[in-house]
């Protein structure tokens, strides 16, 4: 059953570059997707006109049926408080502690004066506390968050965003900051999230071996266009060449991550 | 080690022209010049004069009448309290009219800008103009000079806030935006755990500047210790207005080490 429809999509920014260019895809429930292409290729601008934070110049976008495109106030916070969103610079609020950052997660449930007052119901703290622990971060709850470093700042904002209970994860460059062993870390993390709370989750890679290793569906693009989308078991060396208008270097993959 | 004899490849390029500094040093000193003909500036004049100055400042300081300090305690905790109370309510009032004025957050502009212009408007005109104007609004007293720092408190703080505001880490808005967190969340919890600490010392800050302001208040009318600069004066006790000053320069210089010793510890 699907989640996500994007319907013929397209995006021009006000300096007249293209960034999507008629893309239309549909994600079923549950699956675990991969966005690759160069930089500038739309990844960002395609995962972010999915919670409206841009918005498309053409085309429909249907989240669990609801109109994303068309959605405005309350409707469209209602439907991005159903999408979590991780980011390359985990955005976390560094003078804060980190369960505050976590709470942050459950603001959009509650009435802006009562989260104004900081007024969190116990439920919610328990929600929090789970988050963490599922990312195995739970004994840094009441550090501050620049205390942290890199692999945990972003385990913590995927503990945020899981104690908003979305339905869909958006994750942008998760681990373009990251060392090769936190990147694993972290990716493990966003597998074993979705396959064990079945959140549908949207990734935009990088590198071409993690996207290969890590979702059963890969979405190449190529100068806002969609020129690949299929099985990530499917996609080979002219695929790749295809994505990435050349062969790829062997400096341009991570290298051994499927050791261990 | 000795450098090699280097001959240069090309000659070398035409050196700039003198022209620009000469003719800044010229109006450097025109200006002043003229400045100082305007105001009748003389030099003559000061050595002239300097045996009334000497005169002035030895009857004052030497010795100053210490004992009239028991009868400035109380102007002098009035003076503070005006302070006090002017920078805290100014600091209050100063919240909205920076969330108001930062352009990352209400993204009307001509929002922003009216309270941009309110807040120069405030910072142009100095806190004793507006004390007067208030003394004769409310009345001789305290709560003129009060009024007149919580105005000036906020053209300050609200001021430096807003640029504080303009420049946090955007990262955290972008996150709870997309979480679908509302305008005043956003401000609650991305916003103002930013800037929380550079706002504390913006207060302070206004502060020490406040607590100065507000010894010279009394001079119209608007409450705290420079009422007795005119007492003394007038009855030509010198040594008494020493004491004054002598009294306002410590408590001031005490309130401001304090005062940026907090800062410094803030940010």
């Amino acid at each position: 059953m699907s989640i996500l429809e994007i319907n013929h999509i397209s995006k021009i920014y006000p300096n007249g570059v293209k960034a999507l260019d008629d893309v239309s895809l549909s994600i079923d429930k549950g699956e675990f997707v991969s966005i690759i292409g160069l930089s500038g290729a739309g990844k960002s601008t395609l995962l972010r006109s999915i919670n409206k934070m841009i918005e498309v110049t053409e085309g429909e976008i249907f989240f669990e049926g609801k109109d994303v495109v068309a959605a405005k106030g309350k409707e469209l916070r209602m439907i991005r408080r159903d999408m979590g969103m991780i980011f390359q610079s985990f955005n976390l609020v560094k003078r804060s502690k980190v369960i505050t950052n976590v709470l942050a997660g459950r603001i959009s449930y509650h009435p802006a004066w009562k989260t104004f007052l900081g007024l969190y119901p116990e439920a919610d703290k328990q929600i929090a506390y789970k988050a963490l622990d599922r990312v195995n971060i739970l004994e840094k709850a009441y550090s501050r968050a620049d205390e942290l470093s890199g692999g945990q700042m972003q385990r913590v904002a995927i503990a945020r965003s899981l104690a908003q209970e979305p339905k869909l994860l958006l994750a942008d460059e998760p681990v373009a900051s990251l060392d090769p062993l936190t990147t694993i870390q972290v990716m493990d993390d966003l597998r074993r999230i979705n396959r064990e709370l079945g959140i549908t989750t949207l990734v935009n890679l990088h590198h071409v071996d993690l996207a290969l290793k890590y979702s059963n569906r890969v979405i190449g693009l190529q100068a806002g266009k969609l020129v690949y989308d299929g099985p990530a078991s499917e996609v080979t060396d002219e695929i790749l060449e295809q994505i990435y208008g050349r062969a790829l270097l062997s400096s341009e993959i991570l290298g051994d991550v499927d050791e261990n | 080690m000795k450098t090699k004899d280097w001959d240069l490849s090309s000659p070398l390029p035409e050196k700039p022209s003198e022209i620009k500094r000469i003719l800044t040093i010229v109006i450097f000193f025109i200006l002043i010049f003229s400045a100082g003909r305007f105001t009748g500036f003389s030099i003559g004049s000061l050595i002239r004069n300097s045996g009334e100055a000497k005169d002035i400042i030895s009857r004052m300081f030497f010795p100053p009448d210490f004992a009239y300090t028991k009868r400035l305690i109380n102007p002098m905790i009035e003076t503070i309290q005006i302070s006090l109370v002017g920078t805290i309510l100014g600091s209050i009032v100063s919240i909205p009219f920076a969330v108001l004025s930062a352009r990352n957050f209400i993204k009307t502009k001509w929002i922003n800008g009216f309270f941009r212009n309110l807040l120069n408007l405030f910072r142009t005109i100095p806190a004793l103009v507006f004390a007067a104007m208030f003394t004769s609004v409310f009345g001789f007293g305290s709560f003129a000079g009060m009024l007149a720092l919580l105005i000036f408190t906020i053209g300050l703080v609200a001021k430096l806030s807003y640029e504080a505001i303009e420049g946090i880490d955007p990262g955290p808005v972008e996150a709870l935006t997309a979480s679908g967190a509302g305008n005043m969340s956003i401000l609650r919890y991305a916003i103002i755990p930013q800037v929380l600490p550079q706002y504390m010392s913006f207060v302070l800050y206004s502060f020490e500047i406040n607590i100065r302001a507000s010894a010279v208040l009394g001079y119209v009318g608007a409450g705290g210790i420079a009422e007795y600069y005119d007492r003394t004066l007038s009855f030509l006790k010198y040594d008494r207005a020493g004491t004054i000053v002598l009294l306002s320069f410590v408590v001031i210089l005490v309130i401001d080490l304090i005062s940026s010793y907090i800062r410094e510890k803030l940010v």
